[in-house]
């Protein structure tokens, strides 16, 4: 026996030791717990918050009527698209039912300077950052990978590869670092950038690694994540053991969770944490507790692996109707403005539907070009080819 | 002999394995009480628990390197990859480390992982979701990759892949997942053959996965119009069964590869080289190649456009006869 030989164990334990993974934490209840932020209770009653209701008051009627016309547009938008992958228009499409405050909140707290990093289910951030929702359909009809320009917006291209959007938002913003926007006062300068992610992203190392970067580099970005309790069949406790929030401490900055279905509360939390991001004060990572109402996407069934009950308790949460009831009861919208913006919503689902219909099918040759920004001459001599190949079918119709 | 599809060929494969050896076990996304997104590992969690059958975080890198763990501790980690796409987070756990504990750890370290990747486009789907991305793996060495085409197969090569003591990356054909056929009572040779599926006299088409059944399907074509095309099912990427390649060229002179990737560096200039460098003196023309651009997998509304189709290898086989 050498000298750094393990001696064997000589007393054994009576116990079995063996732990099954079947025994991991009990599934949490769907409670945001004490910590959530909320300014708006599913009854549409305001909680007060010595903290926020500063940043809610300074918020004049119409901008708050504003919200509710965004909340609403976005469903039927979403509504609309759903319908369209129905009926065989779209390939595919990944709904945000349910999700409409998390997105309109945090997108209505950015400033034009600011820049977005989405997901593939941000329809309603697009929509705040006013591209135009028939873009959005794109990739799903299958004509085009993305299809935007992402500047003309500061809303970038959607991301299907889980969490890798939240490192590019990071670098981003240490460009913005590097270009002085940040902390000059100046708040048509100061630049701050908002990732999007999901519950399920969290567990990819990309996310972690993009909290690290962010951290060491006191970089201007809010890490948003929207936790809406579902990664396709797997619930939230196959992807954290903490609450998610809790994550930033870790990391070196502040983490907050908030009331995903609370439009006010988003808007509030999103915006105080762009604010410290755009002032040099760096990171923070904002929960929104939310809920996948629908499909993950129009392929999935998830009939097959959660139960109904849990959708409906999450009914009674809905993001719209809490915040009509509080609009109504406080006197700042009144139901001609409520069936406007229903007609409204209306037009805009047509004018979505005739516009998806009439989106036309790429040109075959399309696909060869911008591959590369310079010529290739490995990629020019096959779309050559392809040209000639199909005008042989040409000319032999032609016979 | 049963009839079922290749998806269910692959479960009950699966199914096989984990009732044979305890230490089989299963990781992915999705694939406990969902089944996986094709429905592959449909069952199987039901019947075999969650400690082997485990739905694990969404984290490519962590499933890899986990069961990179698992591996040393003596389990034979079967990891399904939902789509071709999101196999690269883990790519770096694949071909630094997969690839290489074998060779570096002098033989004492085996690493018996087979990584499941549904391959291929034709399904109208989004980006990230209809990639042929063999060739990064093959060209790594210390891993086998192979591809089933049929329902036989599928049964019989996830088994022996689960069985072999090396790394196996094991691609399955997902827009022919629901393609039906006889499941037999053996396996058709070991892992790293190549099989005949239809012998002839004219021209050979090589293939594997779903361009089997659509080189297949153009040798049937071309029968018609009197000219005896043979068709190879690679079934095995890396090793390529040269043997098998040779003795067909041989007979007809002329070869004609298909694949999905893109012919730039894909499996066909590997098989075009080999043939020229071994049966040079046999061949009538020169080895043709049918396979994707040298483009990104383009938007599912132009794919049939990107897709080898049987018109394109129909075209390759005149090229090869008129040369």
């Amino acid at each position: 026996m050498s000298d750094n030989e393990v001696a064997p164990l000589e007393t054994a334990f009576g116990v079995d030791h063996h732990v099954s993974v079947a025994e991991a934490p009990e599934r949490p209840a769907h409670e945001g717990g004490p910590e959530m932020v909320q300014l708006l209770s599913p009854e549409g009653e305001r909680v007060p918050n010595a903290e926020l209701d500063a940043i809610v008051d300074d918020l004049s009627d119409e901008a708050l009527r504003g919200f509710y016309r965004d909340l609403v547009l976005v469903r039927r938008f979403d509504a609309e698209a759903t319908a369209l992958q129905r009926q065989g228009e779209l390939g595919l499409w990944a709904s945000l039912l349910g999700q409409e405050a998390a997105q309109v909140g945090s997108g209505r707290a950015m400033r034009r300077q600011d820049y977005a990093f989405p997901t593939y289910r941000e329809h309603g951030v697009a929509w705040c950052r006013g591209v135009d929702p028939v873009n959005l359909l794109g990739m799903f009809r299958g004509v085009n990978h993305g299809g935007w320009d992402p500047n003309e917006k500061n809303f970038h291209l959607y991301t299907i590869i889980i969490g890798a959007q939240t490192l590019h938002a990071t670098g981003y913003a240490m460009g913005v670092q590097r270009d002085g926007d940040v902390g000059t006062g100046d708040e048509r300068r100061d630049t701050a950038v908002i990732a999007y992610f999901g519950d399920g992203a969290t567990s990819q190392g990309d996310v972690s690694e993009a909290l690290v970067f962010a951290g060491v580099n006191n970089s201007p970005v809010v890490f948003f994540c929207q936790n809406n309790q579902w990664a396709i069949s797997e619930p939230n406790e196959k992807q954290t053991r903490a609450p998610l929030w809790h994550r930033a401490r870790g990391f070196g900055f502040p983490g907050i969770r908030v009331d995903g279905n609370d439009v006010l509360a988003v808007y509030a939390v999103t915006k105080q944490a762009l604010d410290a991001a755009r002032s040099g004060q760096g990171p923070t990572f904002v929960e929104a507790f939310t809920y996948r109402m629908g499909a993950h996407t129009t392929s999935d069934d998830p009939t097959k692996y959660r139960v109904s009950a849990e959708v409906e308790v999450w009914k009674h949460r809905d993001p719209i109707e809490r915040y009509k009831r509080w609009l109504t009861t406080t006197g700042k919208a009144d139901v001609d403005f409520f069936e406007a913006v229903d007609a409204e919503a209306d037009e805009l689902g047509a004018s979505v539907r005739e516009r998806c219909l009439s989106m036309p099918d790429p040109a075959p040759a399309e696909m060869f070009r911008h591959v590369y920004a310079e010529e290739h001459p490995v990629t020019a001599r096959e779309q050559e080819w392809f040209a000639e190949y199909h005008a042989s079918f040409e000319e032999e119709g032609a016979r | 002999m049963s009839t079922t599809t290749i998806a269910k060929g692959i479960t009950s494969g699966l199914r096989a394995a984990m009732e044979r050896d305890p230490k089989v076990v299963l990781l992915g996304e999705d694939i406990g009480k969902l089944g996986g997104v094709f429905r592959v590992t449909e069952g199987l969690q039901k019947d075999f628990g969650e400690d082997r059958v485990i739905d694990t975080p969404l984290a490519e890198a962590g499933i890899m390197g986990t069961a990179i763990g698992m591996a040393l501790r003596g389990y034979r980690p079967v990891v399904e990859i939902q789509f071709d796409g999101f196999v690269y987070p883990a790519f770096d756990h694949i071909v630094s480390q997969v690839a290489k504990l074998h060779s570096r750890s002098l033989g004492y370290v085996k690493m018996p992982i087979v990584i499941r990747i549904p391959f291929g486009g034709g399904i109208g789907a989004v980006e990230h979701h209809s990639e042929s991305n063999e060739t990064y793996f093959a060209h790594t060495a210390g891993l086998r990759v192979v591809a089933c085409s049929n329902p036989h197969d599928a049964h019989w090569m996830i088994q022996q892949a689960i069985e072999s003591d090396d790394p196996v990356v094991f691609y399955e054909p997902k827009r022919r997942y629901w393609d039906k056929g006889e499941v037999g009572e053996e396996p058709d040779g070991p892992l790293g053959t190549a099989r005949v599926l239809r012998s002839g006299t004219d021209v050979t088409l090589l293939a594997y996965g779903p361009m089997v059944k659509t080189c297949l399907q153009a040798a049937q074509a071309a029968e018609e119009e009197g000219r005896s095309l043979e068709v190879i099912d690679l079934r095995s990427l890396s090793p390529i069964d040269g043997e098998a390649i040779l003795a067909s060229v041989r007979k007809t002179g002329r070869a004609v590869v298909v694949h999905e990737a893109s012919t730039f560096l894909g499996i066909g200039s590997e098989i075009s080289a080999m043939v020229t460098e071994e049966a040079f003196h046999s061949l009538e023309a020169p080895v043709l190649r049918v396979g994707g651009y040298n483009v990104p997998y383009p938007p599912s509304r132009l794919e049939e456009e990107f897709l080898p189709d049987l018109d394109r290898v129909l075209d390759a086989v005149d090229r090869s006869l008129a040369y």
